[in-house]
């Protein structure tokens, strides 16, 4: 019943010719954004910011209201930093472009890595995929099979070889192929596993015997439906290996993804991506305005 | 850092004890430190309003604000509340039937392979004849995913590689397990989404086939708010008979599973601690439980001290 239209009216109701927002219009507005995962410092911190501005331009209609707290919230989301790196396309004087790809277990790394690479390909580049997960369960065939289906050179020395091998394989094999781009895999991990994390910093680390400056991007995954633990996750993969992008995936379900708000605030790193699903065409480039008005939609279910 | 819920109730109490009067205002603060603890914990939003709201009755109804140390009795609701919102008491494992069929569900990625590895480990452990049945038609490698965890742990996998029929697949693998003496068989199942009504449709048909004596919802431990919507889902469609709440591993607090509890009123059976299949799944205790989530394992020992 906490549709978007619902919201609204209430906000018409509550506002109309008033220099405060009422408080019921604000337990609401936190209803929402938490049920969002935006999670309660960031909301706190988002209904502060309506609250000076509805002090400072006294008298708003609920128009502008609405207005106004879509761009509170999307002012929170970080801009697109990266220079030249929009939506899809790679920048030409980086070339292979390299993509190192990190997260939790099972948010769909491998996935959106498929579809990124279907992406480039659609533009007639050239890709090679890293089968870094060397760990978990078939990881390499899963991989593989996504080579296949969207016509992309994988490297891999098998599973249960060093991820940092294949890393630098793959580079290497980027740069004497004359590839566009190289996305290399890792396997899932948590953060509070200090082995593993250091395994990414080495992974990082040893890509750059290949070519200086590489990995051009640290694209980190996280699962649209986690919630203030994805907070923690974004610090400590940063930590490990500089962070430079997001894809928040799943969103495809009745989950918001609304905790990459504070984590984009906060470190400052670019949502790049949105998984809307597990076809090789449910990537899309992120929307700051679609994604804050999603949290005001009914939900589906 | 998680902000320690200890430390806040430790406040709050020292608060109720410097008055040295005890107001329902004082309660009122202690119980929306609380409320904000379960909600960075991600217990749901409506979930934590009536909890908190509970908690306030039965620190008010009590004689909480008469009591001679109130911040420790305050503690002992608050803990007791939530132990007893995560189901009281263990609830085993028994699965029964010739074979006794189990059937697992859950969201793309919660962990539901790996379970099915580590759940036929543990039965063949105890003497079991096991059977994993490879039923998720649709992820790259699955089927190869189930095969490397059945060669890793020496359990039986059941696959028909070209076969896009799960129902199919699952009906003939409890054939073959009744031909072969089977006495455990675990169907594991692609990852689907509560709104996705074709696959919701299709693992309704899979358990009507079948007839599992157990159905398992796996969930990731780290998921926020909407744990409860797709728990509610599952479960209306499934009336799963328990829930496996998986990466505990972790650092998150997991306060959905106190949501899912709460909506859907099934038994948490099993925790998932790892990826590897060795040592890594537990029984799940509700009192422990309910100490991660409010980081409250030090706050009975700080109300001592106070
Ligand atoms: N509905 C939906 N499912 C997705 C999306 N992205 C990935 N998945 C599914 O999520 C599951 C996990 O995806 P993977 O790509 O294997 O995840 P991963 O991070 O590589 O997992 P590990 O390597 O095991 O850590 C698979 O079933 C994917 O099909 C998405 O955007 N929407
Ligand atoms: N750290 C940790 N990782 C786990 C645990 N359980 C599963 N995983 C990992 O989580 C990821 C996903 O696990 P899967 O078993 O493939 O999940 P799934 O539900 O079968 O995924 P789909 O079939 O794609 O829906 C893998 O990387 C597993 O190794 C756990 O308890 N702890
Ligand atoms: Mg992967
Ligand atoms: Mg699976």
């Amino acid at each position: 019943e906490k549709s978007r239209g619902s919201f609204f009216t209430q906000l018409t109701k509550a506002v109309a010719g008033k220099s405060k927002v009422d408080d019921e219009v604000l337990d609401n507005l936190e209803e929402i954004l938490v049920t969002a995962d935006v999670g309660v410092d960031t909301t706190l911190k988002i209904i502060e910011r309506i609250e000076e501005r509805v002090e400072r331009d006294k008298y708003l209609d609920a128009e502008e209201l609405n207005t106004i707290l879509h761009e509170e919230i999307a002012g929170l989301l970080s801009e697109n930093q990266t220079e030249d790196v929009h939506g899809f396309s790679v920048p030409e004087d980086k070339k292979p472009y390299v993509i190192l790809v990190v997260g939790v277990n099972g948010v769909g790394k491998t996935t959106t890595i498929g579809k990124l690479a279907a992406k480039y390909i659609a533009q007639g580049k050239k890709v090679v995929l890293g089968a870094g997960d060397t760990f978990r369960a078939a990881a390499v065939d899963q991989l593989k099979m996504w080579g296949e289906r969207v016509g992309a050179d994988v490297i891999s020395r098998g599973m249960n070889t060093d991820p940092s091998a294949v890393a630098f394989d793959a580079v290497q094999r980027g740069v004497e192929t004359n590839a566009d781009v190289v996305i290399v895999d890792t396997a899932g991990r948590l953060h509070n596993k200090i082995n593993l994390m250091n395994e990414l910093t080495k992974i990082r680390r040893v890509m750059t015997k290949v070519t200086d400056g590489v990995p051009h991007e640290v694209l980190l995954v996280l699962d649209g439906s986690t919630g203030q633990n994805a907070v923690i996750q974004a610090r400590e993969f940063t930590k490990a290996t500089e962070v430079t992008a997001i894809a928040v995936t799943k969103l495809d379900g009745t989950a918001k993804g609304g905790v990459v708000i504070g984590i984009s605030d906060e470190f400052k790193i670019p949502v790049k991506y949105i998984g809307v699903g597990e076809g090789v065409d449910h990537l899309q480039a992120f929307n700051k305005m679609e994604f804050v008005a999603s949290f005001f939609n009914a939900p589906k279910a | 850092m998680f902000d320690n819920l200890s430390d806040k109730l430790d406040r709050a109490v020292k608060n109720l004890k410097g008055e040295g009067r005890i107001s329902e205002i004082n309660v009122a603060t202690t119980v929306k430190e609380i409320r904000k603890a379960l909600l960075d914990a991600d217990v749901n939003f409506k979930i934590a309003k009536q909890i908190t709201n509970e908690i306030r009755e039965e620190a008010l109804g009590s004689n909480v604000l008469t009591a001679v140390s109130p911040g420790q009795m305050f503690t002992k609701i608050v803990s007791d509340k939530l132990t007893d919102l995560m189901g009281g008491e263990m609830t085993p494992f028994r699965p029964t039937g010739t074979p006794a069929v189990v059937l697992i569900a859950g969201l793309q990625g919660s962990g539901k392979t790996t379970f099915t590895g580590k759940l036929g480990l543990r039965l063949k452990k105890q003497g079991k004849q096991v059977l994993l049945v490879a039923c998720d038609v649709y992820r790259p490698a699955a089927i190869d995913q189930l095969e490397t965890l059945g060669e890793q742990t020496g359990v039986e996998v059941y696959t028909e590689r070209e076969n896009k029929n799960p129902v199919e697949i699952a009906q003939n693998a409890i054939a073959h397990a009744k031909k072969t003496g089977k006495s455990m068989v675990i169907v594991d199942t692609a990852g689907r989404l509560a709104v996705d009504e074709q696959m919701m449709k299709e693992i309704e048909a899979v358990k009507q086939t079948i007839e599992p004596s157990e159905t398992l919802f796996v969930v990731d431990s780290m998921t926020g708010q909407d744990a409860v919507n797709t728990a509610k889902t599952f479960n209306e469609r499934l009336n799963f008979d328990g829930v496996v709440l998986t990466k505990l591993d972790g650092d998150t607090r997991g306060g959905a599973a106190l949501s899912i509890r709460r909506v859907v009123e099934k038994p948490i059976k099993f925790i998932s601690l790892g990826e590897k299949l060795e040592n890594t799944l537990e029984e799940f205790h509700p009192d422990r439980m309910a100490q991660r989530i409010l980081g409250m394992g030090d706050v009975v020992t700080l109300v001592e001290k106070a």
